[in-house]
């Protein structure tokens, strides 16, 4: 399989760097879908600037990345995340996928599935190729192309959030710790995905979830304890480096309290445009807690599917944070392969698919209406940003309702009876 | 979201909408047309109000009174202009410096990519006069423009000279907060495209021009004048910019109101409004003046000076005199006081016009009819695609969707691979990208080899290149796969629907007229296509068939109906002008037909060739 996944990485490389030889490579890097004020790489080289001149980057209104990315981007292109997120993800769903099989086996053997799912059931044949689909999903998507192509920052975040992913997954609760927070580090919203981490170490290491169990408490402890011990040793590193807490406030305050309102994908900026400026913190509250609130009842639901529940919220995340990009959406759309299986359960798939095309070719065409005909307005775009995300949500809590649909049949049996005898069918309420 | 969640009621949505497809199909495509019929009837339609305040409280008093001084100037200028055998710029300039402006010019020069034969030009050099009327009473950070175009022969005289009378008379006025621009621009669309772009400092179209040295602020309107005779009968208003782009309509009813303030005849699309709405006449005069507007629109094409500045965000319309044999006669000074009053007007602006509408049809002047009400007519067009799609699609994956309800069993027939659909779509975007370089860049080869001429040579390569993308593509999923599937076609079918669906939609935002003339001859074609569809129908409904109709039309409804060949050579020139717009001044409609249309239409007709 290292062949396939070899040619995709140099297909992938090849069409990113004819873009970037071309003159599109200047359009998309100004395009507010693809850049957002936090990761935007015009902003990225002035704050590199700014350090050169001895000035501290954080003391304008320019500059919103953490300090150690600073770092990394003397060393490292963005071209180069993609890959490592393309190879991180394959590797990930490969691990989950022979998790998943292996576990399938041992219900088969003690036969505790319904006689009449075994259709359900997932085949090593239809397994095969999806990692392989899942790192071209990440790799030949539009969006990380562009999000590519506009050097984004985002590229890095979702590398760090995919190695978080890989080294969660092949269960090392020192390296996932770290890679979480400095993920959390980079963009706070990561830190909604220490729940599934932990969910998944947990079931890893057959410990019950049980708030009672000591063994629970101890685990629970020793990873938040690694989670948050390299969280403040990076924070303090930062400092060190920069040598003043200015970061602090223009990077996690800039992502809280939203002050650039540059139109973006998001659902941010037309709402707090027009909103009185004393209901600001409150619904600055409102919006935020989008967020970080799903985390709890989701957990609660999936707690016996970490890996699902992992999509779930990096999806949650790129709909509702703050600044969101098209390259945040191509994380989560990466994994779309992965849960193939659920296909015939989908509902809305179809349109779900319609409206973010179109919602994809109506975003620059209603931006050149509005800035540069002058003869639409931002009513317009934020219509089709609040279709984008209408879509988006459709997408998730569809996937949401098969995966939850396929496990209710993988214990009830796939044909379903009322108590009456006639056919029932299963509702999500 | 009951309808989204409830498997039950989905299921009896999509079982009626699959069921009852094409009826639906029908009515909608019917409905669609009617309703757009219906916007020229005059209950349907909503009066022009003037929506900004700063234009509408405020009465001006219009004293200019130099028409006569105006028309002597125009013979002074002919005469020079003859002399000087082009533009007599050392004369403009004295004319304009004599009456207080500072003065300024620019030289530009722009070689077309083939020689344009309507009007004769290949090498294009020339200079732009423009002097500059500080405002005396604010800050100099805003502008009005007033420009004429000197035209070859004798056209235009007395345009240039009544802006140079106004330029005189404005000198003396004190009321003026935003300075004024007098702009004589030779070549006409090619000059103003090069003095726009030297005042913005941009270039987008390799024109060569020199920089300009002097400047006012921003732009806020512009009115653009054109006027062959000493007398007119009625003042037509141009408004149809570059890539169907209008001003905003107040624009439009600040014309309208004072023409009737100064009793001046005043048309649209070159058609005097009447009153008789409840007359079948009447409905159909202010159709075709609709008509006219949505075939001028739909061209893409800026149809006066005024359509460059659009783009730059500046609201401009065109003024252009017209003398018929009727009774009714205007002179000069009235056409003066009316552009006084309208400058006058602007100049009270206190910020860009942006109240009123930027998207709307007009059936007369005092009648409009805003995108809320024209969308609808798309809308119903558009949803056909939809529809259809939607019907495709349940009947592709019968086995998915029938796990709506519990599960049911069917093996899916194995699915056509990607490239069995890609390499069409593949096939046909290469086939448009060829149509849109190769006659540019194949003239000269052409020239050798045939006995045409550039221009010939140009329109008749695009031509052959549309007629072999015919023959290219077929059965190329034969080689791939053996034979064409069933399943085949229809991926295919849904594809291009549903790329046919978001094109248009994309481009009836940008010139809803455009989109919609699209939409009435794709719509039915794509909709209803399987491999036994007659390949001639789909040919007379191809794109370039719709715009032979379009120019027949249109000659039929500007009352100068044309014969078969005299629409064919009208054809070829519209097709060299359309190239020419865009390698011009950037006009998108040659590029979008090109490079999405045609391939689009490409991959339907590629299922005809299916089996």
């Amino acid at each position: 399989m290292a062949a396939p996944l070899t040619l995709l990485l140099i297909v992938a490389v090849t069409i990113r760097a004819v873009l970037f030889r071309s003159s599109w490579a200047e359009l998309i890097s100004e395009r507010v879908e693809v850049v957002s004020p936090l990761n935007a790489w015009k902003r990225v080289v002035e704050g590199l600037a700014l350090l050169d001149l001895g000035v501290s980057p954080y003391s304008g209104d320019v500059f919103h990345e953490v300090s150690l990315s600073l770092i990394h981007f003397l060393f490292k292109s963005i071209l180069g995340s993609d890959g490592i997120t393309a190879v991180a993800l394959y590797l990930s769903i490969q691990t989950y996928n022979k998790n998943v099989f292996r576990k399938q086996k041992y219900a088969l053997e003690s036969d505790r599935y319904p006689a009449d799912c075994l259709e359900l059931l997932r085949s090593p044949k239809e397994m095969f190729y999806i990692p392989l689909k899942v790192a071209m999903f990440y790799l030949l998507n539009p969006f990380t192309i562009l999000s590519c192509v506009a050097k984004s920052t985002c590229g890095l975040n979702n590398a760090i959030i995919a190695l978080f992913i890989l080294c969660t997954l092949k269960g090392s609760a020192l390296l996932s710790g770290i890679l979480l927070a400095l993920a959390t580090y980079q963009s706070i919203y990561p830190l909604t995905l220490f729940a599934p981490a932990l969910l998944f170490f947990l079931q890893r290491l057959y410990i019950p979830v049980n708030l009672r169990r000591s063994s629970f408490w101890f685990f629970t402890l020793q990873y938040a304890f690694i989670y948050v011990g390299s969280l403040v040793v990076i924070t303090g590193l930062s400092f060190f480096l920069l040598g003043s807490w200015d970061f602090i406030p223009s990077v996690y305050g800039f992502i809280f309290s939203v002050p650039d309102l540059t139109p973006n994908i998001g659902l941010f900026w037309y709402f707090f445009a027009e909103m009185f400026e004393h209901f600001r913190l409150f619904f600055i509250c409102v919006f935020q807690i989008n967020v970080f609130f799903y985390t709890i009842p989701l957990s609660i639901k999936l707690k016996e599917h970490p890996v699902f529940l992992i999509f779930m919220q990096i999806a949650i995340i790129s709909i509702f944070k703050s600044y969101p990009t098209v390259g945040d959406v191509a994380l989560y759309m990466a994994f779309l392969p992965a849960w193939s299986h659920l296909y015939r359960f989908l509902r809305n798939i179809f349109l779900v698919s319609c409206v973010l095309l179109a919602c994809s070719a109506l975003f620059p065409v209603l931006w050149h209406l509005w800035i540069y005909a002058g003869s639409a307005n931002s009513n317009f775009y934020y219509a089709i940003t609040l279709l984008f995300n209408f879509g988006q949500i459709l997408l998730v809590s569809d996937y949401f309702y098969a995966y939850l649909r396929r496990e209710h049949h993988l214990t009830h049996g796939l044909y379903l009876k009322k108590k009456d005898g006639t056919e029932a069918t299963l509702v999500l309420k | 979201m009951g309808l989204l969640s409830d498997p039950n009621r989905r299921k009896a949505l999509t079982g009626l909408l699959t069921r009852l497809n094409t009826p639906i199909c029908i009515v909608c495509y019917l409905a669609g047309i009617v309703w757009f019929m219906g916007l020229a009837f005059e209950p349907f339609t909503l009066r022009t109000y003037m929506s900004e305040n700063a234009m509408g409280s405020t009465m001006v008093e219009e004293r200019f009174s130099s028409g006569e001084r105006a028309l002597s100037l125009a013979k002074e200028f002919d005469a020079h202009k003859r002399k000087a055998g082009g533009m007599p710029v050392e004369w403009l300039v004295k004319a304009m410096q004599s009456r207080g402006l500072e003065v300024f010019t620019q030289s530009f020069s722009r070689k077309l990519p083939f020689p344009d034969e309507n009007k004769e030009r290949y090498m294009v050099r020339g200079t732009n006069v423009y002097g500059i009327l500080r405002a005396p009473r604010a800050p100099r950070t805003e502008a009005l423009v007033i420009t004429a175009p000197c035209s070859p022969g004798n056209t235009n005289n007395q345009a240039v000279a009544l802006l140079l009378a106004l330029a005189q008379y404005f000198r003396n006025q004190i009321y003026w907060a935003k300075d004024i621009i007098f702009l004589v621009n030779e070549h006409d669309l090619i000059g103003t495209q090069a003095w726009l772009e030297g005042y913005h400092h941009t270039n987008i179209t390799e024109y060569i021009s020199g920089s300009l040295r002097g400047r006012a602020g921003s732009i806020q309107a512009a009115l653009s004048l054109e006027l062959s005779s000493d007398v007119i009968t009625s003042l037509d208003l141009v408004l149809e910019g570059l890539n169907g782009q209008l001003p905003n309509l107040d624009l439009a009813n600040l014309f309208y109101a004072f023409c009737q303030k100064l009793g001046v005849l005043c048309t649209i699309q070159g058609k005097l409004q009447r009153n008789d709405w409840d007359t079948a006449e009447g409905y159909t005069h202010a159709a075709q003046t609709m008509m006219l507007m949505v075939l001028k629109q739909a061209c893409g094409r800026s149809w006066g000076d005024h359509g460059l500045f659009l783009r730059y965000h500046i609201e401009a319309a065109s003024v252009r005199g017209i003398n018929s044999f009727r009774h009714y006669k205007t002179d000069a000074t009235t056409i003066g006081r009316l552009l006084e009053g309208m400058v006058r007007k602007l100049n009270n602006l206190l910020e860009r016009l942006h109240q009123s509408y930027f998207f709307y049809l007009l059936p007369s002047l005092s009648r409009f009819v805003s995108i809320g009400y024209y969308m609808p007519a798309f809308g119903l067009l558009a949803v056909i695609l939809l529809l259809r799609a939607l019907d495709l699609w349940v009947h592709l994956g019968a086995p998915a969707l029938a796990a709506v309800d519990g599960v049911t069993e069917a093996e899916q027939p194995s699915s056509p691979g990607v490239l069995t659909v890609l390499t069409p779509v593949v096939i046909s975007h290469l086939t448009g990208v060829a149509l849109y370089l190769l006659p540019v860049h194949l003239q000269e080869m052409a020239v050798e080899h045939f006995p045409v001429s550039e221009t010939e040579a140009v329109v008749l390569t695009a031509i052959a290149i549309y007629t072999a993308g015919l023959a290219l593509p077929h059965n190329t999923q034969r080689l791939l796969s053996g034979e064409g599937t069933e399943q085949g076609w229809k991926v295919l079918k849904l594809t291009a629907l549903l790329y046919l669906a978001v094109l248009l939609g994309c481009t009836a935002l940008i010139n809803f007229s455009l989109g919609f003339i699209l939409a009435v001859t794709l719509v039915p074609i794509t909709a209803s296509i399987t491999p036994a569809l007659y390949a001639v129908v789909m040919v007379l409904l191809s794109p370039a068939f719709t715009i032979l109709y379009c120019v027949f039309i249109y000659q039929e409804l500007i009352e100068a109906p044309v014969s078969v060949s005299e629409g064919w050579m009208l054809f070829l020139s519209v097709i060299s002008q359309g190239i020419l717009d865009h390698a011009l001044y950037g006009s998108l409609v040659y590029p979008l037909l090109a490079l999405f249309i045609y391939p689009c239409w490409l991959m339907f007709w590629n299922i005809l060739f299916w089996n």
